[in-house]
C-alpha cells in the first residue's frame, strides 16, 4: 500500500459502546485538553491556527475553515451563532454518523473551541432527522459536558459561556445546504435563500452564522492541541491537511468508513488495496467519487489522487468523500434513472430550471430505460442538464446536472444500447 | 379547543423555548415531539401546535409538508422504510422492496388494512457501509437480505 499512514484521528475509536462516554474520552482521548488551551488563547491565534492547518470543509464544498472563520464580524449587534452541518444527507455519506455516535464529545468540543474563536455563546447541531439514535447519544453527552461544566456559563473557571441544542431536521435532502439548514432551523421550510448576504453577515435568526460540517469541528480539538501545522503536514498535496473520513460503498468487498492521510492515496489504492477490490472480483464499471453529485468516473479514470484539487482537475468532485463503486454487472441506465429520480423528488421547487428540470430529466432517462428511448434524448438530456448547472439559487441544480451529463458522455453506449431496444450490454 | 398533546409534549416544549430566540423555531421540535406521542399530525393536532407557538395554521401545515418524516397520513404500528438510494439499490434494495410488497399485499406509501404496517421508500438513510439499510420506527437494520427481511417481518407482533 502506497499510503505513509502512521497515525489516524478517529477510526481507532468507532465500533465500541463504551466511547460514548465521557470518562472514555478524557482518559483515552486527552477529551477537553484542547478547549482548556484554546480558552486561554487570543480568538485570533486560534483563527490563525486553524488557518495554518489547511483544514478544509468536509462536507462536500472543501472550503478553508479558517478563512471562513475570520469572516465573522468582531463586533455584531445581534447574537452569533455556531451552527454543526449534521444533516449528512448526500448519497453516500455516512462517516459523520460514525463519529457522532462514537465520539460525539469530539464533536462537543471542537464546537467549544469554534464557539470561543469567533465570538458565539450559542451553538446548534442541526442532524438529520433519521439519525433518532445518534440525536439521543449526542444529547446524553451534552448532558454528560453540562454536569462537568464544559458546556454551559463560565466554561472551566473562564468568562466564556457556550448553551449547545441539538436540532433534528425531518427528511429533506436540501437541507444540507446551509441556507436551508438555517430557514429549517428557524422553524421553517428549507428552502436556500438568496447569497449574499452570506451566512457569515446574516445567518441564523439574522446574526452572523458559521455552518461547519461535523468532521471540520471533529478536527479542530486536534489542532488546537498539537498544533495547525502538524495537522496540515498530515496532508500529502498541497492546500489539504489533515486525514480524510472516505466512505466507501457498493460493490467493493470491504465497504465502511477509512481513514487515510489527504492526498495520500489514488481512488483505484482506496478501493483495491484498502477496501479489498471488487465484489466477486468482478470488473469496475464506474466509480462515483464524492456523492451522488459527482460527476461519474470510468474504470480507467481511477488513477487519480483522491483530494480536492486533483480530482476537481479530472473534471468531477471530491465531494463528502463518499465513493460509490459499480461493477460490470451493474446497468447504468438504471443506476442513473435512480439518481434522476433522488434529485427530482429533492428539488426544493423554488428555481424553475431545477424544478422542471430534474422532473424532465428524470422522465426521459425513465423512458430510456424502460425501451422507450428516442434518439434525439440523449442530445435534449445535455441539453437540459446544461440549463440547471449554475443557473439555480443553490447547488442542488449543479448536483443534479453533474451525474447527468457525465453518464450519458461517459457511458454513451449502454444509454444508445437502452434506446436501440438491445438487452442491456451489462445486466 | 380540547387540548390532545400532552402534558410531557408541553414541558419538553417548556424545556427547549430559552435555547432558541424565537418561538417559531419550536415548530420542528413540536411537529417531532407530536408525532412521536401521536404516531402522526392529524388535522387539530397541527392547529394545537400553531396556537402554542402563536402561527396560523397554515403556516405549521407548510412548513410540516415539506418534510417527508412527518407523517401527515396515519402510518402503521411498524412503519418500514426501506432506502432505496445508489448504495442500497447496488446490492438489491428493489428487490427487497418487491418481496415486501408482495408479503403485505400493498404497495410503497401504503398501509395494510390492519393497520400493522405501513412501507415507504426512503431516500438514502446514511448506512450505505452497512446497505441495504430501512429504518422500522426509529430503529436502522442494516445488511439486509431478503431472508433476514423474513425474519425481522416474522418477529413483529
Amino acid at each position: 500500500m502506497a499510503t505513509t499512514q502512521t497515525e489516524t484521528l478517529y477510526v481507532q475509536h468507532f465500533g465500541k459502546d463504551q466511547n460514548r462516554k465521557l470518562d472514555y474520552y478524557l482518559s483515552q482521548m486527552n477529551g477537553y485538553e484542547a478547549a482548556k488551551k484554546a480558552l486561554s488563547m487570543n480568538q485570533d491565534d486560534i483563527i490563525g491556527e486553524v488557518k495554518k492547518s489547511n483544514l478544509r470543509g468536509r462536507g462536500g464544498a472543501g472550503f478553508p475553515t479558517g478563512m471562513k472563520w475570520g469572516f465573522i464580524p468582531k463586533q455584531s449587534p445581534k447574537p452569533k451563532y455556531l451552527v454543526c452541518n449534521a444533516d449528512e444527507s448526500e448519497p453516500g455519506t455516512f462517516k459523520d454518523r460514525d463519529l457522532m455516535r462514537y465520539t460525539p464529545h469530539l464533536l462537543i468540543e471542537g464546537m467549544l473551541i469554534g464557539g470561543y474563536a469567533i465570538g458565539a455563546h450559542i451553538g446548534y447541531i442541526y442532524i438529520r432527522g433519521e439519525y433518532t439514535r445518534e440525536a439521543k447519544l449526542l444529547n446524553e453527552a451534552i448532558d454528560e459536558a453540562y454536569a462537568k461544566g464544559y458546556l454551559g456559563k463560565n466554561i472551566l473557571g473562564t468568562q466564556f459561556s457556550f448553551d449547545l441544542t441539538v436540532h433534528r431536521g425531518a427528511g429533506a435532502y436540501i437541507c444540507g445546504e446551509e441556507t436551508a439548514l438555517l430557514n429549517s432551523l428557524e422553524g421553517k421550510r428549507g428552502e436556500p435563500r438568496v447569497k449574499p448576504p452570506f451566512p457569515a453577515q446574516a445567518g441564523a435568526f439574522g446574526g452572523p452564522t458559521i455552518v461547519n460540517n461535523v468532521e471540520t469541528l471533529c478536527a479542530v480539538p486536534f489542532i488546537l492541541s498539537r498544533g495547525g501545522e502538524w495537522f496540515s503536514a498530515l496532508g500529502k498535496v498541497e492546500k489539504s491537511g489533515g486525514t480524510r473520513l472516505f466512505s466507501v460503498s457498493g460493490h467493493v468487498k470491504k465497504p465502511g468508513v477509512y481513514e487515510i492521510n489527504a492526498g495520500s492515496m489514488t481512488l483505484r489504492q482506496l478501493i483495491y488495496d484498502v477496501c479489498g477490490g471488487i465484489l466477486n472480483d468482478k470488473k469496475l464499471k464506474a466509480v462515483i467519487p464524492g456523492g451522488s453529485s459527482a460527476p461519474v468516473l470510468t474504470a480507467d479514470e481511477i488513477d487519480v489522487i483522491a483530494d480536492i484539487e486533483p480530482m476537481a482537475k479530472i473534471g468531477t468532485m471530491m465531494g463528502s468523500a463518499a465513493v460509490m463503486v459499480v461493477s460490470e454487472d451493474y446497468c447504468v441506465v438504471k443506476l442513473l434513472q435512480r439518481i434522476a429520480k433522488f434529485y427530482a423528488h429533492e428539488s426544493c421547487g423554488q428555481c424553475t430550471p431545477c424544478r422542471e428540470g430534474t422532473r424532465w430529466m428524470e422522465d426521459i432517462i425513465h423512458r430510456i430505460e424502460h425501451g422507450h428511448g428516442r434518439t434525439q434524448d440523449l442530445d435534449l438530456l445535455l441539453n437540459i442538464s446544461d440549463n440547471i448547472a449554475g443557473k439555480t439559487l443553490c447547488a442542488l441544480g449543479d448536483a443534479a446536472a453533474g451525474p447527468v451529463s457525465s453518464f450519458v458522455k461517459k457511458f454513451k453506449a449502454d444509454f444508445e444500447a437502452h434506446i436501440r431496444g438491445e438487452k442491456c450490454p451489462n445486466a | 379547543m380540547a387540548k390532545r398533546l400532552s402534558q410531557k409534549f408541553y414541558d419538553e416544549m417548556k424545556k427547549l423555548e430559552p435555547r432558541y430566540p424565537t418561538k417559531v423555531a419550536l415548530l420542528l421540535p413540536a411537529l417531532h415531539a407530536a408525532q412521536d406521542e401521536q404516531s402522526w399530525l392529524a388535522p387539530d393536532i397541527m392547529d394545537e401546535i400553531a396556537e402554542y407557538i402563536g402561527i396560523h395554521p397554515a403556516q405549521v401545515r407548510e412548513v410540516a409538508s415539506f418534510y417527508t418524516m412527518y407523517n401527515l397520513k396515519p402510518v402503521g404500528k411498524y412503519h418500514i422504510k426501506v432506502c432505496t438510494n445508489v448504495a442500497c439499490c447496488l446490492l438489491g434494495a428493489d428487490e427487497i422492496v418487491e418481496h415486501v410488497e408482495k408479503k403485505l399485499g400493498i404497495k410503497c406509501g401504503e398501509t395494510t388494512p390492519d393497520k400493522r404496517f405501513t412501507l415507504m421508500e426512503e431516500e438514502c438513510l446514511g448506512a450505505c457501509g452497512t446497505a441495504p439499510a430501512m429504518m422500522l420506527n426509529d430503529d436502522y437494520l442494516e445488511n439486509l437480505t431478503i431472508e433476514k427481511m423474513d425474519k425481522i417481518m416474522g418477529s413483529l407482533a
